[in-house]
């Protein structure tokens, strides 16, 4: 918990900083709020605030949820071929530089407006880490682990599951965490060009000038992303301390 | 104890696609022999010892084990290479999970062994620790038992200890020596290590120059009881300065 004392405390100064900038008349009201006019829109809103807030997440959860799934799955299947692993590599490099801005309106004709297209959208940008992330963890097995593996003529299912995937395994959790931010600006993505949760908020808020508006469901945002890496770091934990995959030293 | 394997080597050649490393090597093992193989770096110790494990195949020549397959032998990495995530326990119970030979036999017996060869190497304290959690050399004894654990008629040995300090390496060569002396399966031990070499084999070769020629092949005229004064002595000595010599010629 002391770790974060020094974030919090930044936090707090710059929230105070901003107040103190607002209140003077250093910045314009309507183009940065006051902290606590921010706070003021989020309890008198905080229904709508809610129900955006669970719409967004439950949507982000399934596309974290499927990419997790499938993304590892691929990989898994992948990795047993060395010709389908140097086909799909690159494309699962390449795919993270797309913009998924650019691909959410085509997302819409396909899906149609409402959650499912929110889905895809966050599903989309967090499955090619895990993806890129699995395979080449699967690969970082060294040279004589693999020789041992083969000196007892271990089936090559046997030696995915008891030394290439418990190798993986941190590679594996940096590809999850890396999704799981992703899957978040995904689902925003998503929402401002199908509608529903945060991302609509916020598209509605941007037509009625509303930055308050604006900057509550960004510190919703933040505070999801932050709830996302806190539970990972969490889960990672308890893993470890009863098996010790990694062989770097624990964040 | 079942039968030692003997190794019968003809007309030897590997190649890889920049070097020829071996050529027309002749070699016969003794079963129950324990020989080491000295020689200058980049020679092809290393890669005699895996074309004899089948990690790699020879590129001419002949390459037999006697008595013919299933005949079990074990290797020993200079890394422990042991899997992180397991215990001492359960690195050492590997062999039965993968080996198709190895699983057939019962549960009770397989913990029976598992514990055996945790005891040859003393560390049956040790089962529930995690790799992390040992010394260098406790991580070679946990590669060790788990090379034992199959039983082993051959044990192919790269320099296992060449990474770990001096207390550590000639306590290590005690149990080695000891173990050979009690189950007399063939050993093939690669070493830098003129002393090592020297104390622990009955017959030394040496791989030398272009293609790995044999350049020596000496038979070790010790007391078969390995004592610490033995270390130092003037006869362990001689042997030695010889194969130093021939090192350098
Ligand atoms: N898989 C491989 N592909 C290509 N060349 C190889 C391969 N393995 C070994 N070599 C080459 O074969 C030669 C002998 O290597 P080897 O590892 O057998 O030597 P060594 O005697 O064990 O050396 P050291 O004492 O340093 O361990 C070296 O020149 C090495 O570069
Ligand atoms: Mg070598």
């Amino acid at each position: 918990m002391k770790r974060y004392l020094p974030s919090f405390f930044s936090f707090l100064l710059l929230t105070v900083f901003m107040e103190l900038l607002v209140r003077q008349g250093a910045v314009g009201e309507s183009l940065f709020p006051a902290p606590s006019s921010v706070f003021k829109t989020l309890g008198e809103l905080h229904g709508e605030f809610r129900q955006a807030f669970f719409e967004t997440l439950l949507n982000v959860l399934a596309g974290l949820g499927l990419s997790v799934v499938f993304g590892s799955l691929i990989a898994f299947i992948f990795s047993l071929s060395d010709l389908l692993k140097k086909s799909i590599l690159p494309f699962a490099i390449f795919f993270q530089t797309v913009p998924i801005i650019a691909i959410a309106p085509l997302l819409v004709i396909y899906f149609g407006f409402g959650s499912p297209t929110v889905i895809a959208s966050s599903f989309i940008v967090s499955i090619f880490p895990i993806i890129a992330n699995t395979l080449m963890g699967l690969e970082s097995a060294s040279a004589s682990q693999k020789d041992l593996f083969r000196l007892y003529q271990a089936s090559r299912f046997q030696t995915l599951v008891k030394l290439r995937f418990p190798q993986a395994y941190s590679h594996i959790y940096a590809g999850i965490k890396v999704s799981a931010g992703l899957s978040i600006i995904g689902a925003i993505a998503g929402e401002f060009v199908g509608g529903g949760g945060l991302g609509a908020m916020i598209d509605s808020a941007r037509t009625q000038q509303r930055v308050d508006i604006v900057f509550g469901v960004l510190l919703l945002l933040s505070l999801m992303g932050l709830t996302f890496v806190a539970t990972l770091a969490l889960i990672n934990k308890v893993i470890l301390s009863r098996r010790p995959f990694a062989s770097l030293p624990q964040e | 104890m079942k039968d030692a394997l003997g190794i019968r080597i003809q007309n030897l050649f590997k190649s890889f696609p920049k070097r020829d490393v071996i050529q027309g090597l002749n070699l016969n093992i003794e079963p129950g022999s324990f020989v080491s193989i000295v020689g200058p770096s980049g020679c092809g110790k290393s890669t005699l010892l895996r074309l004899i494990a089948g990690l790699e195949s020879p590129t001419q020549g002949e390459l037999q084990l006697s008595p013919q397959p299933p005949s079990s032998f074990s290797f020993v990495f200079q890394e422990p290479n042991l899997l992180a995530w397991r215990t001492v326990y359960e690195n050492v119970a590997l062999p039965f999970e993968l080996s198709g030979a190895l699983k057939l036999i019962s549960e009770e017996d397989k913990h029976t062994r598992i514990m055996n060869s945790l005891k040859k190497v003393k560390l049956e304290e040790a089962v529930s620790l995690f790799p992390h959690e040992l010394s260098g050399g406790m991580k070679m004894r946990v590669s060790l038992a788990r090379a034992l654990v199959s039983s082993p008629q051959l044990l192919l040995m790269d320099e296992p200890f060449a990474a770990l300090d001096e207390n550590t390496r000639f306590e290590m060569q005690n149990q080695l020596h000891q173990l050979w002396q009690e189950e007399r399966m063939t050993i093939l031990f690669v070493t830098h290590s003129l002393f090592e070499s020297t104390y622990l084999a009955q017959r030394i070769l040496m791989l030398k120059g272009e293609g790995a020629k044999l350049a020596l092949d000496h038979k070790v005229d010790l007391p078969f009881e390995r004592t610490e004064e033995l270390r130092t002595s003037e006869s362990l000595n001689r042997i030695v300065r010889l194969l130093s010599e021939r090192l350098r010629e």
